[in-house]
């Protein structure tokens, strides 16, 4: 396979996390035990996941800042489910965790394809919305681990071959987004709508049409991300994960997702998670505060934002060149 | 394979009758009319905003016509997108280069249709077939290349190679070669006569008469979005085609008033920017009007934006009133007395949310609020002024620029610049789609500018109108001036001919 610019940032993104790991084993060796990286993983596997569908929404040149409030809002109805109906198994759900998210993606969806508007206010907009909905499904109450049902509690727990549940959910996504960029219509006209939106166009793609998807499908991972969380952290309330679409939107960009839209990778945004995940885990070992956490990653995206501005500047040729 | 194409075929493949579209009261298109034979190269030939991209769009599915009729192979159609147009064989390489930069070669050859192998895109058959129409059209770059490293040219030949990938029954070239140098425009030809020779129809879109002698069979000349005349190119010289291009009546609709010229205002000598103009030397005097002609792109608007400080030289020299000055930022030239009306009214020039009394106090601020506070008075004041000075045709200071019509936006762009009283008044397009009433009141006014002693400096596209307002014309080719004319001895061909080196 040929070596293109992405390829070569997602191998100097790969780089970097290699060497965190190494340095920080260097001083701790317990650092790289098999059941310290499985823990990264675990608990960088929400991250992923959102991140993913987040890089989808990007690709198209727009933003999803609804998507904590997406999550916390299907989160909030699968734990009231699982309180009433403590006997219905995870199935049901799984299934309306993703069909809540995916109503809520999609009307992200046709207000920046139908109307047109611009996708930071509609999801700004959608995001106070969502969290609203919380409040009056709830009641502003809580929903607390003793009242999950031990079957809702365990999905994301259970190990399969020394990985959580939710980790694999986590590698499933990655090789299936991987797949859908590489080797589907709809994965390649993300990058061409969101690459050139004017000449999709006029090859008779609609990016409108391809936001909307995007926006979707972000939702549905959104959806199931907020089962996922509620039930990892064992409890649902209006403000879970508020905040966290900053941290979504940072790993994209941390792993070179192009906010102009069009350019981005599986890969870089895996590893733009797992660079976060590592710093997460390592700054309490080596004695520094986790809040430096949030200094680290805007400082890596401020660098990141200055190396890639280097970039020539296109000329417009009107003069011939002085000899043929 | 040739002795069958020579003879012409008695059948169009794809013809157009009394074609229509408007948009918002504007006619782009107002009776447009075309044949296209199969195995002939049609030149669509008429200056700028005479409807020839509007044309084009109607084929490839973008727009829909108002009125008229398309007839492919004697039956009637409706081309509903561009996705339908590539299915009825209608193809078109548009003139700004529609490929996706971060995409390699042989995905933007077949974006629209990517050979899949049980529901997931076949990559190496993709790669295979692109490589083999690559090697059909005879270029060197590879499949894998990233299409944002090709140049201009090879960007084009991507578009040609989409055409290939199904059976391209229509071409549409539109100003394929309009920022090619000979060598690439050579090779593009050479691509464009082995698919007229395979039966192919095209329409070769193009201002430079050399290349319509030596591509086109046929022609058709369009007007104001009429078709005024179409024939053999055998048998038909430039000049004929120059006058059915620009013949409308030159109506006498540019009341330029006699001026006396006194001193020279503005000076430029030498001045050159890497890739843009090279060695441009030109002045204006007190009470003359310069016009720039030269088709898109041949440098105008370059040349006036580095004038007004927006980019700076890599050569040359600008006198002010006999001084050397240096213009690094709008505002110092500004400070030496010059204004700039830029071409895109609603982007550079208006700005559309802001009432017509925030535009005009714009430029003027520092002697509206000589305390750091703006007279809400005083800007009305200047505002009333100026709308019944120019004529502007509106409710009152407080109304949005917006809600003007596209005359009357430019009217008070204009004003802005006169409140404060500049010496150089630079124009570009200044009348750009906007009506006629309103095109000759723009004119009044400027004429009345350089007859107070001050000096104009038009670019425009429009041949009446650099012809009836210039005392100079400066005709400007691919980045460097062709020919300096007085108003005595400029002609319509004469322009033309420099600006297209026909």
């Amino acid at each position: 396979m040929m070596i293109n610019s992405a390829t070569r940032r997602d191998l100097a993104l790969g780089v970097i996390v290699v060497l965190l790991l190494a340095s920080v084993t260097a001083a701790f060796p317990q650092f790289a035990r098999p059941g310290n990286l499985a823990e990264i993983l675990d608990d960088s596997a929400i991250l992923i996941l959102l991140a993913l569908g987040q890089m989808l929404v990007i690709l198209t040149r727009g933003i999803d800042l609804s998507i904590a409030a997406n999550l916390a809002l299907s989160g909030m109805l699968v734990a009231l489910l699982n309180k009433n109906y403590p006997g219905a198994g995870v199935a049901p759900i799984l299934l309306i965790a993703l069909v809540s998210g995916t109503l809520l993606g999609a009307i992200n969806g046709l207000l920046v394809w139908r109307l047109k508007l611009p996708p930071i206010v509609v999801t700004l907009g959608t995001m106070s919305v969502y969290r609203g909905l919380i409040y009056l499904s709830s009641g502003g109450t809580w929903v607390n681990d003793n009242q999950m049902s031990p079957q809702f509690l365990g999905f994301v727990r259970y190990e399969v071959l020394g990985l959580t549940l939710l980790s694999w959910l986590a590698i499933v996504a990655i090789a299936g987004f991987a797949m859908m960029m590489r080797y589907t219509v709809l994965g390649r006209n993300l990058y061409t709508a969101g690459g050139n939106p004017a000449a999709a166009t006029y090859t008779g793609i609609d990016p409108g049409r391809m936001q909307f998807f995007a926006y979707m499908i972000c939702g549905a991972i959104a959806g199931l991300c907020g089962y996922l969380w509620v039930a990892r952290f064992a409890v649902a309330y209006t403000d879970i994960a508020l905040g966290f679409e900053l941290q979504v939107i940072a790993a994209c960009l941390i792993g070179g997702v192009a906010i102009a839209g069009g350019i981005g990778t599986v890969a870089g945004v895996v590893l733009g998670c797992l660079f976060i995940g590592v710093i997460r885990n390592a700054l309490p070992l080596i004695g520094i505060s986790p809040f430096w956490q949030m200094g680290i990653n805007g400082l890596v995206i401020v660098v990141a934002a200055v190396l890639s501005a280097r970039r020539r500047e296109d000329k417009r040729a009107i003069l011939e060149a002085q000899a043929a | 394979m040739a002795a069958a194409i020579q003879q012409a075929p008695a059948q169009p493949l794809l013809t157009l009758t009394q074609v229509k579209k408007s948009f918002g009261g504007a006619h782009a298109l107002r009776d447009a009319n075309l044949d296209l034979y199969p195995g002939q190269v049609t030149a669509l030939i008429g200056e700028n905003g005479a409807g020839k991209s509007t044309l084009v769009k109607i084929l490839c599915g973008i727009h829909q016509p108002d009125g008229g009729e398309l007839m492919l192979d004697g039956r009637p159609i409706r081309v509903r997108d561009p996705e339908h147009a590539r299915q009825l064989g209608i193809n078109v390489v548009h003139q700004e280069c529609v490929v996706f930069d971060n995409l390699t070669v042989a995905e933007n050859i077949f974006v629209s249709a990517r050979p899949k192998k049980s529901r997931f895109i076949a990559w190496s058959e993709m790669r295979s077939r692109a490589a083999e129409i690559l090697r059909q059209l005879d270029v060197s770059f590879s499949p894998d290349t990233p299409a944002g490293q090709l140049s201009v040219a090879q960007k084009h030949i991507v578009q040609i190679a989409r055409a290939l990938t199904s059976e391209a029954r229509v071409l549409i070239l539109d100003e394929p070669t309009a920022s090619l140098s000979h060598r690439e425009a050579e090779d593009l030809f050479r691509i464009a006569r082995r698919l007229r020779d395979s039966g192919c129809a095209l329409l070769f879109i193009s201002h430079k008469f050399e290349e319509i002698f030596a591509l086109a069979d046929r022609y058709a000349v369009f007007r104001d979005g009429a078709s005024v005349g179409s024939g053999m190119i055998a048998g038909t010289g430039s000049e004929q085609l120059i006058r059915m291009m620009v013949g409308r009546s030159v109506e006498q609709l540019f009341p330029k008033l006699a001026t006396t010229l006194g001193e020279e205002l503005l000076r430029v000598e030498g001045l050159s920017r890497a890739s843009e103009f090279d060695n441009i030397s030109f002045s204006v005097r007190q009470g003359e009007t310069l016009g720039i002609y030269g088709l898109v792109g041949a440098g105008r608007t370059e040349l006036a934006q580095c004038l007004f400080g927006l980019t700076a030289p890599d050569g040359g020299s600008i006198h002010i009133a006999g001084k050397a000055v240096s213009i690094s930022s709008p505002a110092d030239a500004v400070r030496h007395g010059l204004a700039y009306v830029p071409e895109d009214r609603q982007q550079q020039g208006a700005i559309l949310p802001f009432s017509i009394a925030a535009n005009v106090s714009l430029t003027n601020l520092d002697s509206l609020a000589p305390r750091g506070l703006c007279s809400r008075q005083r800007e009305s004041a200047l505002a009333n002024h100026w709308i019944a000075a120019l004529g502007i045709k509106a409710t009152g200071p407080a109304q949005n620029v917006g809600d003007l019509s596209g005359g009357n936006q430019q009217k008070v762009v204009i004003a802005k610049w006169l409140a404060r009283s500049p010496r150089v008044l630079i124009l570009d397009e200044p009348t750009k789609g906007i009506d006629v009433g309103a095109k000759s009141a723009v004119h009044a006014v400027t004429s009345e500018f350089t007859q107070r002693g001050n000096a104009v400096v038009m670019i425009s596209s429009e041949l009446p109108e650099i012809l009836g307002m210039s005392d100079r014309i400066l005709v400007m080719r691919r980045g460097r001036v062709r020919a300096l004319l007085n108003r005595n001895e400029a002609t319509a061909e004469n322009v033309v001919q420099a600006a297209t080196g026909a």
